[in-house]
């Protein structure tokens, strides 16, 4: 087998890895988002942080 | 991008923060949230709020473990992985600029690219979670600390737009700020030197570089081991020895401006996308 026809059949093989990943990280922040964490993130995030910021 | 995340022009008439509803969504970028320009929140910024104010919330009755934050750059992560250090990280821009002045340039020790892990694992994770004062609350160790894309981004406008908050400027202050003038400078004479050696978003995203969606592979069979690759990427990447580098950030440089085998293409999910022909065949290939 003639290395361009091995590395072109290597192309065609998609991964599964990343998708796994993904689901696995969506999964995780469906859990964040019941338990209500946006709210807080939100909170948090429309305050200056003075800390943060080196100020506080 | 790092426009759209900092989108709230409106900032010198309220001279404060943009305090709507889009701050719910999170930044890929490392992109503080007390910038007055900024319509995302930072994930490394909260993720170290929700851990230093664990015990108090769980007290509470209140399960804050930062999964909607870790949840949202795991996301980012497995599509991008550190290409969203290259494309969407107002720093890392900024770093881009200040690397274009011409001066004489130097390399930065692989070795010192493992401290982002350590900023990663102590201080946005290990000091607010661990180190809490008699209410139960921690601190943002990194934010508070080290971060000098808060003091360019946040500090630094917050104080010409609120005259008095002046007058708190301290050695907190004062260390943050000579934080951010040695990276700025470095940034001068080394490329990203924040990204890599500091970062901890960086870091995060480094731990996808083998599994993230989107990524750039070597075609061995084409690659000529020339190493024309080695001397343009901006993150000391050897892409022909390393192609799955952590840290490298997708910025195509390699692919676009030095490989002329077409051994380098832009991949998602396995399915190489069209390389652009440079007019080079296999047998070309000394």
């Amino acid at each position: 087998m003639s290395p361009s026809s091995s590395s072109s059949r290597k192309k065609s093989s998609p991964r599964k890895a990343p998708m796994a990943v993904i689901a696995a990280f969506l999964l995780l922040w469906l859990v964040g988002v019941a338990t209500g964490e946006p709210g807080r993130v939100l909170e948090q995030a429309v305050q200056v942080c003075l800390s943060c910021i080196g100020i506080g | 991008m790092g426009f759209l995340m900092n989108s709230s022009w409106s900032f010198p008439f309220t001279r404060t923060i943009y305090q709507g509803p889009l701050k719910v969504i999170c930044s890929p970028g490392l992109n503080c949230y007390s910038c007055p320009a900024a319509t995302t929140y930072c994930p490394m910024g909260s993720l170290q709020q929700l851990l230093g104010g664990l015990r108090f919330a769980l007290e509470n009755g209140q399960y804050y473990f930062g999964f909607s934050v870790l949840g949202s750059i795991g996301i980012l992560g497995g599509l991008f992985g550190r290409m969203i250090c290259g494309w969407a990280c107002p720093f890392g821009f900024i770093q881009e600029l200040l690397h274009k002045i011409p001066t004489r340039k130097f390399g930065i020790p692989r070795l010192l690219s493992h401290g982002k892990f350590v900023f990663l694992l102590l201080f946005v994770i290990v000091l607010p979670l661990v180190l809490v004062d008699e209410s139960g609350l921690g601190n943002p160790w990194f934010c508070k600390f080290v971060c000098p894309a808060g003091t360019l981004e946040a500090g630094i406008p917050m104080l010409l737009l609120q005259p008095n908050l002046r007058n708190t400027i301290g050695l907190l202050f004062l260390n943050k700020f000579m934080i951010m003038l040695i990276f700025l400078t470095w940034a001068i004479f080394a490329s990203r030197p924040f990204c890599r050696t500091a970062c901890p978003l960086g870091a995060f995203y480094a731990l996808f570089s083998r599994v993230r969606l989107i990524k750039l592979r070597l075609d061995e069979a084409r690659c000529t081991n020339c190493k024309a690759c080695h001397h343009v990427c901006p993150m000391g990447v050897k892409f022909n020895e390393s192609p799955d580098d952590p840290e490298c950030i997708s910025c195509m440089a390699c692919m676009n401006k030095a490989c002329k085998f077409n051994a380098i293409s832009l991949e998602i999910g396995g399915i190489p996308l069209a390389v652009p022909d440079k007019g080079i065949s296999l047998s070309s290939k000394p």
